[in-house]
């Protein structure tokens, strides 16, 4: 017998026998009436229009090559998915409001004012659709940076009270408790002091200067706290005066997943703070893409000028002190693939210090077919992981990963960012897969030779 | 004044007066906008030699993508290429160039170029098909798309017909051609034929904020 698709029921009522489309949730927060919403989204639209975006903006060819670039695109062929599209309200609120011709779109009737249904569909294309990626970014024959304007896009967005509630509402506990997870400053020195024990390694906590400050992501301390203890013994073994800080640890910034820019600004406030009350040279982030972006290229804007230390990914920190002689790696005896962490690779610029690490550690490293800077995303970045009823969507397009990982056919597979590692995870227990995702600090940490630093 | 002589005077004065105008309106535009510093710790090199950099290699597709894209690719190059071939290396058009500029160049035998005019106007039809068929195209395309390819192929069709010269008189034909012409340059900095200028913009800020980075591009 055949099986109807569980997803879609059938509507009995109608005239002639149908599926009841499923029901699509545009979630709204706030009490602010339709034209206020697109009063806040249109006003904070316009505040990200500067010579950058202007030109992207006006210099699309509609070529529609980003679409092939994009995983959920190539996964469902589904048009509306085509990158450009996911901007087009934000395209059309250009060109009507600040374009060089807005006069004559207004005047004419050209572009139509944005209206809140509009904006309501283009919640599941800006936020559920989009991982930020950036893979689009490489194809468009003009060199636009879609990504980037998704993410703009999000602020008129968040501040029109148009977001996915779980994003919202992830990114108001950040904004609430300084963490996504409710990771509290005594929670994380609780659990400092359990890897402590469990690892039999000093973590120095709250020293008043130190030379690096080392951060946390709330993931890793929650469902991967085994980061903690190898971040302490890597740092150690190097012979830096370092510490973790209960007044400046969440590296993850939800203020810029979810649009929120004063939330940012405040999360990565919080940490510059910090590092520089203890006179820090040295910031260095955790295994988190979007933490890499939120303070490595965006934390000095956010500051107001240029910060008064540098910041690292870890893997960045491995593989100079490994470069360098600070610390020293056993030779790992298996073949590894390396998944890269868009924002940290792609779009951060720092693909080449993972594969440094690997040489050292020798593993026989086998590179994904279009992998690097070319990666397919994990699915999960921009905080797609969080939205609960993108779940069906993000496993469809992790599809295109799992083959990318298994045409390698190495026995392990690495990466450096806890919100990949979460999303390999979920969709490795979904899909009931081979591989498990496990981290390229955690592998240094391990192997590493103690004493001979 | 007949249909030629309006052509090749005021109307070509009046639609080139209308492409410069409209296009340091657009330039201005959005160089007006400005742009906040970055202040963050650039990586590498992100001024001028980055912009021109990226102005040179995003026209060339990255290994990836060269399957899913080369259809429009290969026709978009040849559009391009059969354009540029067609405007400045035809030798009436050199001639017309050296009565204005006073320089001249050498041009491309009359058979090759109304050899390479013709696989342009395929290429063109070729993108035209495309987008109208294609349905991530048919979502994304405007009238602007559609008009800015119509007034393109205007005068490489009108070209292509003076020699033929069929149904009108040359005189006649030539005017139809130059008044396409001006047509085109006319619409040329409004809508996306403004990439012919826009192109050094976007790449150049990609090259500049993304090499600045260290970040591919």
């Amino acid at each position: 017998m055949t099986t109807v698709d569980g997803r879609h029921t059938i509507d009995r009522e109608a005239e002639r026998i149908a599926y009841k489309p499923p029901e699509v949730r545009h979630d709204k927060q706030g009490d602010m009436s339709t034209e206020e919403r697109v009063e806040m989204a249109m006003r904070h639209f316009v505040k990200n229009f500067n010579t950058q975006t202007a030109s992207y903006l006006d210099g699309c060819l509609h070529c529609g090559m980003c679409a092939d670039a994009c995983h959920y695109h190539v996964r469902t062929d589904d048009p509306r998915y085509t990158p450009i599209w996911k901007i087009e309200l934000f395209k059309q609120a250009y060109k009507r409001e600040v374009g060089p011709f807005a006069f004559f779109y207004r005047l004419f009737g050209f572009k139509k004012k944005v209206t809140v249904e509009q904006l309501e569909e283009w919640q599941h294309l800006l936020y559920d659709s989009c991982t930020v990626c950036g893979r689009c970014s490489l194809v468009c024959p003009m060199g636009i940076d879609i990504a980037g304007m998704v993410s703009m896009a999000r602020h008129g967005m968040f501040k029109a009270g148009l977001i996915p509630h779980e994003l919202h509402e992830t990114a108001k506990k950040a904004a609430e408790t300084g963490s996504p997870l409710g990771v509290t400053p005594e929670k994380f020195e609780e659990r400092l002091e359990w890897m402590a024990d469990e690892h039999e390694v000093d973590i120095p906590l709250n020293v008043e200067k130190a030379d690096v400050l080392a951060v946390m992501s709330s993931i890793e301390i929650q469902k991967y706290p085994e980061s903690m203890a190898a971040t302490a013994k890597i740092l150690n073994a190097a012979g830096e005066s370092w510490t973790f800080r209960t007044d400046g640890y969440e590296a993850t910034n939800f203020g810029m997943l979810s649009g929120n820019v004063e939330w940012q600004k405040e999360a990565s406030m919080k940490l510059i703070d910090t590092a520089i009350k203890i006179g820090a040279k040295r910031l260095v982030l955790p295994e988190c893409g979007h933490a890499y972006m939120a303070m490595r290229w965006m934390g000095a804007n956010m500051y107001g000028k240029p910060l008064p230390f540098t910041v690292q990914h870890i893997s960045e920190y491995l593989a100079e002190a490994l470069n360098e002689g600070r610390i020293k790696v056993r030779k790992v005896d298996k073949s590894v693939t390396y998944h890269d962490p868009c924002q940290v690779s792609r779009r951060g610029g720092a693909t080449q210090a993972a594969r440094d690490v690997l040489k050292h550690l020798g593993v026989d490293f086998r590179e994904m077919p279009n992998g690097g800077d070319y990666n397919w995303c994990c699915g999960g970045g921009g905080g797609v992981v969080t939205i609960k009823r993108a779940d069906e969507l993000r496993h469809r397009v992790f599809k295109l990963k799992m083959d990318q990982v298994e045409s390698t056919e190495a026995d392990e597979l690495l990466s450096s960012c806890a919100n990949c590692r979460q999303s390999f995870d979920d969709s490795q227990q979904h899909f009931n897969w081979s591989y498990k995702m496990g981290s390229l600090l955690e592998t240094v940490a391990e192997n590493l030779e103690e004493g001979k630093a | 004044m007949d249909l030629l002589e309006f052509a090749r005077g005021p109307a070509l004065q009046f639609a080139a007066l209308v492409l410069v105008a409209g296009t340091l309106w657009r330039i201005v535009g959005i160089a007006f906008l400005g742009k906040k510093p970055d202040y963050s710790e650039p990586r590498g090199p992100g001024g001028l030699g980055a912009a021109l950099k990226v102005i040179w290699t995003r026209a060339f597709t990255a290994e990836p993508f060269k399957k899913a894209t080369l259809y429009p690719k290969i026709m978009a190059y040849v559009m391009h290429i059969g354009l540029f071939a067609t405007i400045f290396l035809f030798t009436p058009h050199i001639v017309f160039f050296e009565g204005w500029m006073g320089l001249d160049w050498p041009g491309l035998p009359n058979n090759v170029i109304y050899f390479i005019g013709v696989a342009t106007v395929v290429s063109g039809f070729a993108l035209i098909i495309r987008r109208a068929t294609s349905p991530v195209l048919k979502l994304i395309s405007n009238f602007d798309d559609y008009f800015s390819w119509f007034v393109t192929m205007l005068p490489l069709v009108t070209g292509l017909l003076i020699p033929v010269r069929a149904l009108f008189r040359y005189e006649d034909l030539l005017a139809i051609h130059i008044l396409s012409v001006a047509l085109l340059l006319i619409w040329l900095p409004f809508g996306k034929l403004g990439h012919t200028f826009l192109v050094f913009m976007t790449r150049g800020t990609t090259g500049m904020v993304f090499e600045r980075r260290g970040a591919k591009t």
